[in-house]
């Protein structure tokens, strides 16, 4: 489905230059969901916004159902991939009701029944009519993350690209996000990337999971190994152990 | 058990608006002693404005009302600004969540804490000098020289932590509140952060309010915690115990948290029992 071969990714110019990703080669197969965890800095976020083709200066062959997808994009080719950011009140127009963020990407890919895909596209992510002509502050995160969800999906994308998709939220909110990302997954058969700072969130959603660290890929592991500690390098090992809480030194 | 360093009944933090008020924190009780008390909640919980109402820092037109609220045996209530001003950095510091928004950008490090020093504890500026130094190697920064003489925006996230803990310290205060204290750093960083907070706490026999939204942090690293929900403590319990809390509220955010270690089909949602704010 996604194949990318080698990005590298770097900002700034002369002696300032920073290298955000340095040779990261994956393949995402259709259906799958795939995870990238990391720290700040990692160039997980850059990798994502790399494949959506958000990242000016990236030198890179990627493929998306076997069409490269480097250099300019078309409409059909952003059509493929829709993206949900982090913070949900960043991504959504604050002067621009429900109704009209969801009618924007139907006007600009020219689709026809806009009333009924945006009725439609409401009630998948569980928002009710009552919802469809309201701002987003008055609305709740977990509602503006639901609505920046069917922006994503109004379009029929057949990949999705989540960053962060659930780290402003609460966990109570959060597991309905995480719910409902699942449940959409399985009914329009998406092929998913995920990137979180979360492992926990990442081997609940996902397949495989790939970590890095520096702007390199450390390696690409299977949910179970995850869970199980059946990883290969210390960093993995010691982002596991972190994430399972504090561990009081004996001393 | 000694008497408690911190002692709070009834404490009751209302906001007036157009619509009536609102209750921030309502009737809240808790002793805190020479330990580690975490406080958990979501957001809007009250977690944090209980934090500020023990530091006396609600603003205007906030009410805050207590039966008791008594700090190492002399009470907060109706403080002036005066006396909150002997207290507040000497004898109760806080850490805030963002080292980004709570150090001063145009001062060097090194000065912003001998401050400290010079204002709590009267030091001269040598004395307050070698204070900061010593404190920053204590909060395990590498090259405390160096370190120094820098500015707040050539640290790192978890470096600026350490110099906000650093500062937070220095006066030897002996309750420190933490208000999400690592919500911004990476999970390595920090678990090094809280190693540092344990091994002061421990050290000088600090107490210690723990306050964040993440139940994995505060129940390895807590001796006891609070949950707070919609203003109110919901419960009280040892941090170890907190896989068997008892109040619906608490298992339910147990469960609605994705864990490595127990894969879910599906992650549990809250159903919020209006009961719970009775």
């Amino acid at each position: 489905m996604i194949d990318i071969a080698d990005l590298s990714v770097t900002f700034g110019s002369g002696n300032r230059v920073v290298h955000a990703v340095r040779g990261v080669s994956l393949s995402v197969e259709e259906g799958e969901s795939f995870g990238i965890v990391g720290e700040s800095g990692s160039g997980k976020s850059t990798v994502l916004k790399a494949i959506a083709g958000l990242v000016p200066n990236s030198n890179t062959h990627l493929t998306v159902q076997g069409r490269p997808a480097s250099g300019k994009r078309t409409k059909a080719d952003r059509r493929l991939m829709q993206f949900v950011f982090q913070d949900p009140y960043a991504s959504l127009h604050p002067r621009q009701t429900v109704d009209e963020a969801l009618r924007e990407p139907l006007a600009i890919h020219g689709l026809d029944d806009p009333e009924n895909r945006i009725a439609q596209a409401l009630s998948e992510v569980g928002l009710g009519v009552e919802h469809r002509f309201r701002y987003p502050h008055q609305l709740s995160g977990g509602q503006r993350q639901r609505v920046a969800i069917a922006r994503a999906l109004i379009l029929r994308p057949p990949v999705l690209l989540l960053d962060e998709p659930t780290s402003a939220l609460d966990v109570s909110v959060q597991a309905e996000i995480l719910n409902l990302i699942s449940r959409l997954k399985q009914a329009n058969r998406l092929t998913i990337i995920l990137v979180s700072h979360d492992l926990g969130v990442v081997a609940h959603l996902c397949n495989r999971i790939a970590i890095m660290q520096f702007g390199k890929l450390v390696e690409v592991v299977s949910a179970a190994d995850l869970r199980s500690g059946n990883v290969t390098s210390d960093y993995t090992r010691a982002l596991i152990e972190a994430s399972r809480g504090f561990v009081r030194a004996v001393d | 058990m000694s008497d408690p360093l911190l002692s709070v009944r009834n404490l009751s933090v209302s906001y007036p608006g157009r619509t009536g008020i609102t209750h921030a924190l309502k009737e809240a009780s808790f002793d805190l002693g020479r330990e580690r008390l975490g406080i958990v909640g979501e957001s809007g919980s009250g977690k944090s404005t209980m934090g500020r109402a023990i530091l006396g820092l609600i603003p205007r037109p906030g009410i805050v009302s207590a039966e008791r609220m008594d700090f190492m045996g002399s009470s907060l209530i109706g403080n002036s600004d005066r006396d909150w001003q002997r207290l507040r950095g000497r004898r109760i510091s806080m850490i805030m969540q963002d080292p980004k928004y709570s150090l001063n950008p145009v001062k060097r490090i090194g000065d912003q804490i001998a401050e400290t020093c010079r204002l709590h504890l009267g030091s001269s500026r040598k004395d307050a000098e070698k204070r900061a130094l010593s404190m920053l190697e204590a909060v395990q920064i590498r090259n405390p020289d160096t370190v120094f003489t820098l500015y707040p925006h050539q640290l790192s996230g978890g470096m600026g932590q350490r110099v906000m803990i650093a500062m937070m310290l220095v006066a030897e205060p002996d309750l420190l509140i933490a208000d999400e204290p690592t919500s911004a750093l990476d999970v390595t960083v920090q678990n090094e952060v809280l190693r540092i907070l344990d091994r002061l706490v421990r050290e000088r026999g600090m107490g210690l309010l723990f306050i964040s939204h993440n139940l994995t942090v505060v129940s390895s690293f807590c001796d006891r915690v609070l949950i707070m929900y919609g203003g109110r403590i919901l419960e009280q319990c040892a941090a170890r115990d907190l896989a068997d809390a008892k109040h619906p509220y608490t298992r339910a955010l147990i469960a609605a948290a994705p864990s490595l270690d127990h894969p879910k089909s599906e992650l549990a949602t809250l159903v919020r029992d209006p009961e719970w704010l009775k």
